[in-house]
């Protein structure tokens, strides 16, 4: 009774605790991120384009809308770095103008495809007797051909909001919410494969069972969760909406002759094609290369947010 | 298989019937007055005839079920009059075009062969010259081959055709004067000048849309190539002393290929619509600008005809990528 030992603790329980703070998801993700070359300058463009256009026409002096015609059609000078166009407007502060709308369109339009797509994905993944037939639906917006449509509803619209809401705004919207609605199914189906998923997982049953309801289960337990996918197609969305955009533009179905858009400066430059050719340089280039970094940004965000990829 | 398919195109009917019904209640909606171009000393009982005579002034789904009867009845019979010498469709109305005042079919037919050779001959051109570089880049993972080609299909992704067609117009037409900017459709081909020209004036719009091609199917072609390499297979038919080649181009290349082949069946439809922005640029007289020229003329039943054709190539594309799916890799099975 007398020789017991004398307790030691095991060896790792007197191991020091870590004296680094743990680190958040988000750290890990954006050091994986900043791994992939491509994706960092691609957000860097992109930062760039974007500051340059919100922020450009606070510093440049000549407005998109001031007619010079005496000093119209000129090539590039040092007052004109870009050029004049035909009615002698200043293409620098018109390709800003024109960046602010492109932009502006591109994340509206994503944000609507998002909400949309995740909302629908959320609920046809989560509840049972909803995934059949917003899962046909989504396959019935799949089926519709998108760019016809498009056109057809810019065109019988048109007219109505610019009624309501003003030629500029109008148009605005409109375009806003022909590409959001037309562009959410991709997000839809990803998001739901996610969350039917999630939702076999033992932290969803857990917190079934203390009572969650399936509100908070979705906007706490859910959504947190399939989070990566969403910010993946929305990079992406960014880059289609852009691009849809000045497709309608440049068809001559979107924004009216007076109001810069990247598509409809390479709309009227393609007009003076064979005079000056050089004029379509510009708003191609801004659009193209906005549209590629994201692409490469959505690429390396792709990676960053893979658990399967990070830390390899 | 035969099952699947059969079920997948008898489900596909009532998809097509609601997609039809859509685009037709869109274009319901449409404010204008195909009467609005008639003189003003018509006089308007005149006028209400001739709107009668278009088939205007009767209710909406009359209507859907007379453009129904017409698309699906009528014109299949005019085609089986025309194949085989029948009379089926003897004075049966047909779909008319508000702006051409005659058949939407015939006009459908005039200008199909100039989207499908553009098209068509884009298509292919692109996965030719995506498929062996989707492979090498792949075969090289991270060499310097595979750094620019994956560059270089990014640059294609980005790049909207309505760009990259001006800039080869700027560069091929107007500063070095070697290729045509316009489309010529009445060129006929009948001795080796008229073939140079008609070579010469498709090789920009072809390469604008193959751009597009390219870009995506090489991009898929080396993912799924990866994925394949690193198999357990690979090292046996390595370790068994098959040479290289045989391992990766028909070992490798035949498993990756089940992917892609369904990508490329999925991706004809879409080509239709961006052919839409190709024909504008370099003045195709196609399918896709007689679908602009129609919505801007407000001619309703071409609108609504065109694009319900597409829709069912989307569908019909659809079914066969899925088909192709289970016929090309043994572990799908859908019965």
């Amino acid at each position: 009774m007398t020789n017991i030992p004398d307790p030691k603790p095991i060896t790792a329980l007197a191991d020091e605790g870590p004296t680094t703070p743990p680190r958040g998801h988000w750290r890990d993700v954006w050091d994986q991120f900043k791994t992939h070359r491509g994706a960092l300058a691609g957000m860097i463009v992109l930062l760039f384009i974007i500051l340059a256009v919100f922020l450009g026409p606070y510093v440049w002096p000549y407005d998109a809308g001031f007619i010079d015609i005496r000093a119209r059609n000129q090539g590039p000078s040092l007052a004109h770095p870009f050029g004049t166009d035909q009615l002698g407007r200043d293409t620098l502060a018109r390709m800003l103008a024109g960046g602010q709308t492109s932009i502006s369109v591109g994340l509206t339009a994503m944000l609507l495809a998002l909400v949309l797509g995740s909302a629908i994905g959320v609920l046809a993944g989560f509840f049972r007797w909803l995934d059949g037939p917003l899962m046909r639906l989504t396959d019935l917006f799949l089926s519709l051909p998108l760019l016809p449509l498009l056109l057809v509803m810019v065109l019988l619209f048109r007219e109505a909001l610019n009624g309501i809401f003003g030629p500029e705004m109008g148009i605005f919207i409109l375009i806003v919410v022909a590409i959001g609605a037309t562009s959410w199914m991709p997000t839809a189906r990803i998001v739901r494969g996610d969350v039917l998923a999630l939702k076999e997982r033992e932290f969803i049953l857990a917190a079934r069972s203390i009572g969650t309801t399936n509100f908070n289960l979705i906007t706490r337990h859910i959504l947190p969760n399939v989070m990566s996918p969403i910010m993946v197609s929305a990079t992406l969305g960014i880059a289609n909406a852009i691009i849809t955009e000045s497709a309608l533009s440049f068809l001559g179905l979107g924004f009216p002759p007076d109001f810069p858009t990247w598509g409809r400066l390479l709309n009227d430059a393609t007009q003076y094609l064979t005079e000056y050719p050089e004029r379509v340089f510009w708003p191609g280039l801004a659009i193209s290369l906005t549209v590629l970094a994201i692409n490469y940004m959505g690429d390396g965000m792709r990676d960053a947010l893979d658990p399967r990829i990070r830390g390899r | 298989m035969l099952t699947f398919t059969i079920r997948r195109l008898v489900l596909s009917i009532p998809t097509l019937l609601f997609i039809s019904l859509v685009i037709f209640l869109l274009l319901e909606l449409a404010p204008g007055d195909p009467m609005a171009q008639v003189p003003l000393t018509v006089p308007p009982d005149v006028k209400e005839l001739m709107r009668q005579s278009l088939g205007l002034g009767e209710p909406t789904h009359v209507r859907f079920g007379k453009w129904l009867w017409q698309f699906f009845i009528v014109e299949p019979m005019v085609l089986a009059d025309h194949l085989l010498g029948t009379n089926l469709a003897f004075e049966q109305q047909r779909v008319l075009s508000w702006q051409f005042r005659s058949p939407v079919m015939d006009v459908i037919v005039q200008r199909m062969p100039q989207t499908l050779w553009v098209v068509a001959m884009s298509y292919v051109v692109g996965i030719l010259i995506a498929l062996p570089i989707g492979i090498y880049s792949a075969y090289r993972q991270y060499s310097v081959f595979d750094q620019t080609g994956t560059f270089l299909t990014m640059v294609g992704y980005s790049v909207p055709p309505f760009f990259s067609g001006v800039l080869v117009i700027v560069i091929f037409s107007v500063q070095l004067g070697w290729l045509p900017s316009i489309y010529n459709t009445t060129l006929q081909v009948v001795d080796w000048a008229t073939f140079k020209q008609q070579v010469m004036q498709m090789v920009m719009p072809v390469m604008v849309l193959a751009l597009q091609t390219t870009a995506q199917i090489s991009r898929f072609m080396r993912a799924s190539m990866l994925d394949n390499l690193n198999q357990d297979y690979v090292r046996t038919a390595r370790a068994k002393g098959l040479s290289e080649w045989t391992v990766v181009m028909v070992h490798v290349l035949r498993n990756s290929m089940i992917p892609v082949v369904t990508v490329i069946a999925l991706g004809v439809p879409y080509i239709f619509g961006g052919a839409i922005i190709t024909e504008q640029i370099f003045k195709v007289n196609g399918l896709g600008q007689l679908l602009i020229t129609a919505i801007q003329a407000n001619d309703l039943p071409m609108v609504q005809t065109v694009t319900f054709m597409i829709a069912v190539l989307i569908v019909l594309f659809n079914i066969i990528a899925d088909v192709l799916y289970g016929v090309l890799d043994p572990r799908i099975r859908y019965d």
